[in-house]
């Protein structure tokens, strides 16, 4: 590993200024992906600055017309947490699916989706529950925020501070995990809203998308007997070791129907 | 420019004084930013009950508790756990004996060659303590962060379940 300035700010100000000065400056959450990729000397920061000392990014609250969550809010939390399980059950239930224990323990909600990874399940919940991420600058709509594989439109210096999630009227994710990793081979985030169906797909694709498709076929009938037939057509999505576009394409539908029977 | 960068560079090389709170004790360390917990625990402080397996976050060999809950040890810096309260493997057992998970596992065989075997007790003791090992399929998912490549799963099991309902 490449060495590095290690920063504990206690406010974001304070992070965001040491982000700031420095010349490839890193923002350290939970650290489950970042730790490794320094090991692996794929990640060469040049200062860290960890965040785990801000009170001010960790929490879950009841807001007007949803919850809101901490960036530094660990998986763990979310799972657990009575106001998302009140509020957003969908939610909670994939939090309580994210890797293992000791994942969830450490790793964090704004870490995942700045982070973006295309097999991750939180972007799913995001962009399906078309939250707001509020960065120290701006706040982001779900729909802008994931532009490609491991990229979001965070531009340089923005930190997330917190995501809000409005209450849907009805939502499940149902995913076909990586047995060893629980990465979603697929997911299948679906929402019904008070703006109508919003489907989100991760692990399918360099990127996680809407399925504009099912959305459609939903709309007008939301139960898993609306997307008999539904054929996904697999050009474009991923291919490794464990699973071919076809094959993912396939998986799409199946979760798809899974999650709308689940959707409560 | 050259004088931010070498006092960025001075910065990143100076070793940076860190406290640990570990199984009880506070150690005073100065280390190298880069020394993970792990290897802080192992090398520094010399409790090697605590296995570095995979050292990137797979396979749980390292499991500890920071402030009660399970944790990889491999993946954070020692500096980044100070004012958390740590316990290893070594921190389990008490002037009684050994903990009853600790129990469990050796009377259930729950091991062969027993390098991830600290991390095992570290995760049960905690899913355990959080009433999360309450049929075998929640201790199979509670325990799924710790790898055991000699394939004592079924025993591991039997020693959660039994430590979970108080016998051993």
């Amino acid at each position: 590993m490449y060495n590095f300035a290690y920063h504990r700010p206690s406010s974001v100000a304070e992070a965001a200024a040491a982000l700031a000065a420095a010349s490839e400056g890193k923002l350290l959450a939970g650290g489950m992906t970042l730790l490794p990729t320094m090991k692996q000397r794929l990640a060469q920061p040049s200062d860290l600055i960890d965040l785990g000392a801000i009170a001010d990014m960790k929490g879950i609250s009841t807001t007007g017309d949803g919850v809101r969550i901490g960036a530094m809010t660990t998986h763990a939390s979310v799972a657990s947490s009575a106001e998302v399980k009140a509020a957003i059950p969908a939610l909670a239930h994939l939090a309580e699916n994210i890797g293992d224990p000791q994942v969830r323990n450490r790793g964090t909600i704004g870490g995942s989706i700045a982070n973006n990874d295309p097999a991750a399940d939180y972007p799913a919940a995001v962009l399906a529950l078309d939250a707001t991420i509020q960065t120290n600058k701006r706040t982001i709509a779900a729909d802008d925020f994931f532009t490609g594989m491991f990229e979001t439109a965070l531009e340089e210096g923005e930190i997330i501070t917190a995501v809000s999630f409005p209450k849907p009227q009805k939502a499940a994710y149902a995913k076909f995990p990586n047995p060893a990793s629980r990465y979603a081979l697929v997911g299948v985030f679906v929402a019904q809203t008070a703006s109508g169906v919003r489907v989100a797909v991760t692990g399918a694709a360099p990127c996680v998308f809407r399925a504009s498709q099912i959305e459609q076929a939903l709309a007008g009938n939301f139960s898993p007997s609306a997307l008999d037939g539904l054929t996904i057509d697999s050009s474009g999505l991923n291919s490794d070791i464990h699973a071919s576009p076809e094959y993912r394409a396939h998986l799409i539908g199946v979760m798809a129907k899974r999650a709308v029977a689940a959707a409560a | 420019m050259e004088t931010t960068l070498e006092l960025t560079k001075a910065a990143a090389d100076a070793p940076v004084p860190v406290v640990l709170d570990v199984n009880g004790r506070i150690h005073r360390l100065t280390l190298d930013s880069r020394v993970t917990l792990l290897d802080a625990l192992r090398d520094h402080l010399g409790l090697t009950g605590t296995k570095k397996g995979c050292d990137r976050g797979e396979c749980g060999a390292c499991t500890v508790h920071i402030d009660g809950r399970a944790a990889l040890s491999c993946l954070q810096f020692a500096v980044m756990a100070e004012g958390r309260a740590i316990t290893t493997i070594e921190g389990l057992a008490g002037d009684a004996g050994l903990h009853p998970v600790q129990e469990a596992f050796l009377a259930h065989d729950a091991f062969q060659c027993g390098f991830c075997t600290s991390g095992q007790i570290m995760s049960a003791t905690t899913a355990i303590r959080e009433g999360r090992a309450g049929s075998d399929a929640e201790i199979r998912e509670v325990m799924s962060g710790n790898l055991c490549r000699c394939g004592a799963y079924p025993q591991i099991v039997a020693a959660v379940r039994a430590a979970a309902q108080g016998r051993d």
